[in-house]
């Protein structure tokens, strides 16, 4: 990996493509983010309710339903599985131990991977393509450069959206009941908020995001199966924690970082030189985390990584 | 407590396995693995018990010193004469020796404790988020590591001939042998400091207790016993890949653990063969089994019914089958008086 050459490849194209993916990891970072404030809980299947809908935008393509009803079927059945987890497996664990409830988004993902296999299969293939979306995946000329339409989709997305949550949390009121609740549940109960309604919107919220995220995913990578997004949802939650979980933004801001980092690494690098970067890439992942366990961003030491 | 609820704390968990492996030992070759891998499901989940367990640190990366231990102790039983030919890159210290079937496991079970010893040192400070994705980045960079380094393994091809010595008595043994070390750490000075800190970091630092050194002792034998669990395993496979110990095997061993109950051995023992056992059942089911009627499952079935099952175990009983409490014979008495 010598300096030079590294640099070379880092054309303007790599860079965009990879403030497209950062965009789409950010997304991701602020819908497992909204839950884990409110629910404490890392919600480890959140990939897979990304993959349900980039499935429902793949069946509804080979369906020859417009793509926009697509879209809208995409978000509704993404909202409608995410309100479902949270009633059948959310709620009743939400007095357990993080671990507990982190098995329990396994077992989840797992059964949801699994009930996408049963349902890929019965075409005797596995995958399902996407036709619908892809042609924003074309590129346009924007001052020279070659940018594929859905990078600058990704990127106005995401910031229309954190803009939007932005003023959701700071100018409503039921904004300030999820930072109360983020920031301690038992009193802001003490003071009137109401759980199940925090926690609903709370999820609500993730799973458009998740919605937003399959669409943009399925553009990028129009063969759905059922390990969609499985691989970006590991990434983003190490971002996650790596950036410091505790608050949204260096939450958000950890999951931009990974993703722009993984865009720049696979277009810059040939893959001959890439074999060891893995290593590479989580004993740094390690060395932040015991320099900064709270994580990079966060402000001093957050109780829940007080160091032994 | 009663000196017999003590005995039977150890015994309960021995005599299960050894019942398993002696019904094991009645069935067909084809029904036999079922037997064997859940027994050595059994070593593998104990392991991971006597740090999770007993620490109540999450780790992800236990099953990085199974990898260590089965890759180790794979590589060092291939006979000579085939070695040379099927890893020409390994190094000639690997390349050269071969050791025999009981040594090959004490070296698994080393290097298996070395390994988390020095990844232990500095991975012991941190807890909670932080201590499950640094853990996670040791699975990480152990399978980025086994896969692509020839020098120390197959590289990203199957590591193959490795002679299938774990028969019934291999897996039973050697898995005794990890619960009794299991217990008797748990018994000890050790663990009971380490299953204070567990219960309230806090008091346990106030009464003398270094946290960090009882994190890193049970990391290491959690390690070492993991390294001892992968021998068994690759002896009983005869192949392995790096992809066979990583992430669904960790998840999978994780599951078993929280599904038995976190905080028991017992409870390590019995969600390792329940899962195992259920997971057979339902293979079977899928080639059509008779069980009063013809049940005859589609193909893909198993896995679904499987994490269905999981994820109704952990809503419904969160602590797990055993209640996270070790085996006892207190309800009998309860009953009989």
């Amino acid at each position: 990996m010598s300096g030079p050459s590294l640099l070379a490849a880092l054309d303007a194209q790599t860079l965009a493509d990879a403030t497209g993916l950062g965009a789409v990891y950010a997304l991701m970072a602020v819908g497992i983010g909204l839950v884990f404030g409110v629910l404490r809980l890392v919600n480890f299947a959140y990939g897979q309710l990304v993959m349900a809908g980039a499935y429902t935008l793949a069946f509804t393509s080979q369906a020859d339903w417009p793509t926009w009803t697509g879209i809208v079927t995409c978000f509704a059945v993404v909202i409608a599985l995410s309100t479902l987890m949270d009633r059948l497996v959310f709620r009743p664990l939400r007095t357990q131990s993080p671990a507990v409830m982190l098995v329990t988004t396994f077992a989840v993902a797992f059964l949801l991977q699994n009930v996408a296999l049963l349902v890929d299969v019965r075409d005797g293939t596995i995958g399902e393509p996407a036709a619908s979306v892809a042609p924003l995946n074309q590129a346009v000329s924007v001052w020279g450069v070659e940018v594929r339409k859905v990078s600058i989709v990704a990127v106005v997305v995401a910031v229309v959206a954190l803009a939007l949550l932005a003023v959701l949390l700071t100018r409503t009121q039921i904004g300030l009941q999820m930072r109360a609740a983020a920031t301690d549940f038992h009193t802001a109960r003490l003071l009137g908020v109401r759980a199940d309604t925090v926690i609903a919107i709370a999820v609500l919220l993730s799973a458009v995001l998740a919605a937003a995220v399959a669409v943009l995913l399925t553009v990028q990578n129009p063969l759905v199966a059922p390990d969609f997004a499985l691989k970006d949802t590991i990434i983003v939650l190490v971002g996650v924690v790596v950036g410091g979980i505790d608050r949204l933004w260096t939450a958000t801001l950890g999951g931009f970082a990974i993703g722009f980092a993984t865009g720049v690494i696979n277009g810059a690098l040939p893959t001959d030189k890439t074999v060891f970067l893995p290593s590479v890439v989580f004993a740094l992942v390690i060395l932040v985390l015991l320099l900064r366990p709270a994580g990079l961003f966060a402000r001093g030491r957050a109780g829940f990584a007080e160091r032994m | 407590m009663r000196r017999a609820d003590l005995g039977a704390q150890l015994l309960a968990p021995a005599a299960l396995v050894a019942l398993v492996a002696l019904v094991g030992t009645f069935t067909s070759r084809a029904i036999e693995i079922y037997f064997l891998t859940a027994i050595v499901s059994v070593a593998i989940v104990v392991a991971i018990y006597v740090f999770v367990g007993n620490s109540g640190v999450l780790s992800f990366g236990q099953i990085s010193f199974v990898a260590v231990g089965a890759f180790a102790s794979g590589v060092l039983t291939i006979p000579l004469e085939s070695k040379t030919g099927v890893l020409p890159d390994l190094y000639p210290v690997l390349r050269d020796h071969t050791v025999g079937n009981v040594p090959s496991l004490a070296l698994a079970a080393l290097v298996g404790g070395a390994f988390a010893f020095a990844v232990g040192i500095p991975l012991m400070r941190l807890s909670g988020l932080a201590a499950g994705i640094a853990t996670f980045s040791v699975l990480e960079i152990t399978h980025n590591l086994l896969r692509e380094w020839t020098k120390i393994g197959p590289g990203a091809t199957t590591l193959s001939l490795v002679p299938e010595t774990t028969d019934l008595l291999q897996a039973a043994v050697g898995t005794i042998l990890v619960i009794a070390a299991a217990f008797a750490y748990q018994r000890s000075r050790f663990g009971r400091s380490l299953r204070a800190t567990r219960e309230d970091a806090a008091a346990a630092r106030a009464a003398g207790i270094d946290v960090h050194r009882q994190r890193l002792w049970a990391f290491t034998l959690s390690g070492a016993l993991a390294g001892f669990a992968g021998g068994l395993y690759v002896h009983l496979l005869g192949s392995i890949t790096a992809d066979q110990v990583y992430l669904e095997l960790t998840f999978v061993t994780l599951a078993m653990l929280v599904i038995g109950g976190v905080t028991s051995l017992w409870g390590a023992v019995v969600g390792a063969l329940a899962v195992s056992g259920l997971d057979s059942f339902l293979s079977e089911a899928e080639q059509g089994v008779g069980v009063g009627f013809t049940l005859d499952l589609p193909q893909g079935a198993r896995l679904v019914v499987l994490g269905s099952l999981m994820a109704l175990v952990l809503v419904l009983r969160p602590s797990g089958i055993t209640g996270g409490r070790e085996f006892s014979f207190a309800w009998l008495r309860r009953r009989t008086a």
